[in-house]
């Protein structure tokens, strides 16, 4: 097994909205106001290896962004630590965190409110390595013409603006400027997800020919199960900021292990299944504000006991790769552990 | 019997300054009682401005220029606004994907729904109030006694989605009208929809066009589907023959581009090319242009629809799967 390119040890971000200044006043006065803080990712750990693509699930406001966007280094970790190529990133020079962050890329679900409509496609794209010196600027056009033939899109087109090409091609040139600084990492932020189909399918087929044309790792987050079944070699699914489940992704699809990974891949509609009865899940995705006590699935879980309750389950390893945080497979879900 | 719905030769056609633009031309198809019919479609292929044209709420530049609706044998087409708020609500309701777009964010729930009542019965204040409890009650609502006096964003996005539901089922329509009601929606939510959608058709026998891009949600809850592209439908069809043996290249090129059928880490099989411009259409077939059969006809004439057996229908000249039909 090679050794891991990123890793993520206990990583949490908290979002605190801190208080105004009438409830400032109102607690002088004895009211009780409390600064609201929103567990959008708790304790997570993950490491990816180089080369591999790891699809990161979940529903809504499981914090699968925000998770995402701490690797990409947009936010900073409220709690624990990220490692690129075994190097802690708090520890790094500036000049070795300028390196680690030109490394991993970030692609957006939004290519209209990523790219900025000012600008045209060959300064959107030759900004960035110009100004990162891997490009002189007298070659900007040519390196762009060449980054926009590379994911497909027809080079001609580099003195148009955004808003002249269509959603897919948009798509294309959000991947052309991630690509434009050589990176060797790349977060897809529902990536595809806004997407016709047809066009889908082409976009994904290009991550797929860029993955092995560049040897570069993804981490794919997605809420479509069926685009990560596709393209990715493990997956990790979240829910309310915490990993209940990772495997590699034909154990997980044949045999998910959490109740609530269960429910997930139940529910997805699929063409296989012809008027099918749905069984959902009952209630709804809790608020982050206030997640419930234990086991944040537990309110919803079918197979919930007196443990899930009180105790948060730890990710265990069930098979080799695989491991799931619930009590189910850990002892039992009845009796408190001592 | 009769059907509830039928659409013959409808077109609706936007008069912008770029140009005409044929959002739907020439699109024919009808749901007959308690049936769901799945109009699926990718964007611009015309299948919302399918839906709109039926429930009368197509606004200039757009108008329907040619064909006719008819709901439980009734033309809609041509009728004046005081006409269609006799129809809207009693005979046929329409469901959005953004429920926010059907509430009125700064009125209670309740006042709503009791507005939508009284607009077709005339019943008392309380009668109307309790009538909307009961729906709310319905679609799965919890505590629906306290929620009547909700405002709308005080739900979260699936509750919004049941209360636009609820609304719409209040008056027992025979035909529904869903515009990708759950594609904002999350999976485990969605489901709960799906599944409250498909109860109540049961119960009521109601009829439902439902409009998505997702073959997935179609193929579990509707009886026929109807593939839109281009402002046409090009394929129509009872679920399952249309899913296994799609006889349009089309049809036959979305179902390859869902990554749920392909290998995983094969490349899938993508339709080259994008969606051409409703207000430029070519003079042959509109999906010539990304075809992988494409023949020197194609280019010349726009196929006619052929049928098959077994109601099937479909706009090619050169339709795959023919063994398939044929057995």
């Amino acid at each position: 097994m090679t050794t891991p390119i990123l890793t993520l040890e206990g990583v949490s971000k908290r979002f605190t909205k801190p208080l105004d200044a009438a409830s400032k006043f109102a607690n002088l006065l004895g009211a009780k106001y409390s600064e609201q803080v929103v567990h959008a990712v708790d304790s997570v750990d993950l490491s990816i290896r180089q080369g591999e693509v790891v699809g990161l699930v979940g529903e809504s406001g499981c914090g699968k962004s925000t998770l995402g966007r701490v690797v990409a280094g947009v936010h900073h970790a409220s709690s624990g630590r990220v490692s690129w190529r075994g190097r802690y990133t708090n520890e790094m020079s500036a000049e070795e965190r300028k390196a680690a962050t030109l490394a991993i890329q970030m692609i957006f679900q939004d290519p209209m409110s990523s790219l900025n409509p000012r600008l045209r496609v060959t300064d959107i794209v030759g900004e960035a390595p110009v100004v990162h010196g891997l490009v002189p600027k007298a070659q900007q056009d040519s390196y762009v013409a060449e980054m926009l033939d590379r994911v497909g899109l027809d080079s001609t087109y580099r003195r148009r603006y955004p808003h002249q090409f269509s959603g897919g091609q948009r798509a294309r040139i959000g991947i052309a400027r991630a690509l434009a600084v050589k990176p060797q990492f790349l977060v897809c932020d529902e990536s595809v997800a806004a997407l016709d189909v047809s066009i889908q399918a082409q976009v994904l087929n290009l991550f797929m020919k860029l993955r092995d044309e560049l040897n570069l790792t993804y981490l794919f987050i997605s809420h479509d199960l069926s685009v990560v079944r596709h393209l990715s070699d493990r997956v990790v699914i979240m829910y309310l900021g915490r990993v209940v489940e990772a495997a590699p992704a034909a154990e997980l699809f044949k045999g998910p292990q959490h109740p609530y990974a269960q429910a997930l891949l139940a529910n997805v509609p699929s063409i296989a299944a012809r008027k099918k009865r749905f069984a959902p899940l009952k209630g709804e995705i809790p608020s982050p504000l206030h997640p419930p006590s234990g086991c944040h699935f537990h309110p919803r879980c079918p197979q919930a006991g007196p443990r899930c309750r009180v105790e948060r389950p730890a990710l265990k390893e069930i098979a080799t790769g695989h491991v799931a945080a619930c009590h189910l497979h850990d002892g039992g879900v009845g009796a408190l552990a001592a | 019997m009769a059907p509830v719905l039928e659409v013959s030769g409808l077109k609706t056609h936007f008069f912008t300054r770029a140009g005409t633009v044929k959002s739907v031309d020439g699109v024919s198809f009808h749901v007959e009682r308690g049936e769901v019919l799945g109009l699926v479609g990718e964007s611009g292929s015309g299948k919302s401005v399918t839906g709109f044209s039926v429930m009368g709420l197509i606004d200039p530049p757009g108008r329907i220029v040619e064909g006719s609706i008819k709901l439980n044998g009734k033309e809609l087409v041509g009728l004046d606004e005081e006409g269609f708020r006799e129809v809207r609500g009693r005979e046929v309701a329409m469901i959005f994907q953004d429920p926010m777009m059907t509430l009125n964010p700064v009125l209670r729930v309740d006042t709503q729904m009791i507005e939508a009542v009284t607009a077709h019965d005339k019943v008392s204040h309380k009668a109307a109030r309790e009538r909307s409890r009961d729906a709310l009650a319905k679609v799965g609502i919890p505590s629906p006694e306290e929620r009547l006096n909700a405002y709308p964003h005080q739900f979260s996005g699936g509750m919004r989605q049941r209360v636009a539901i609820a609304i719409a089922l209040l008056h027992r329509p025979p035909l529904i009208i869903c515009d990708e009601p759950t594609t904002a929606l999350d999976v485990t939510i969605q489901s709960q929809i799906l599944a409250e959608m498909q109860g109540l058709c049961a119960d009521t026998g109601t009829a439902l066009v439902w409009i998505t891009h997702d073959l997935g949600v179609v193929a579990g809850l509707a009886d026929r589907i109807a593939v839109m592209y281009a402002g046409r439908i090009v394929e129509t069809g009872a679920v399952d023959p249309v899913l296994d043996t799609p006889l349009h290249p089309y049809t036959s090129g979305l179902l390859g581009s869902l990554p749920a059928e392909g290998e995983p880490g094969a490349p899938l099989r993508q339709i080259r090319g994008s969606t051409p411009s409703l207000a430029r259409l070519p003079q042959g077939c509109a999906f010539a242009a990304r075809c992988d059969y494409v023949q020197a006809d194609c280019l010349a004439l726009a196929p006619d629809v052929t049928p098959f057996p077994g109601a099937r229908g479909v706009r090619c000249h050169h339709p795959l799967n023919l063994a398939g039909v044929a057995a």
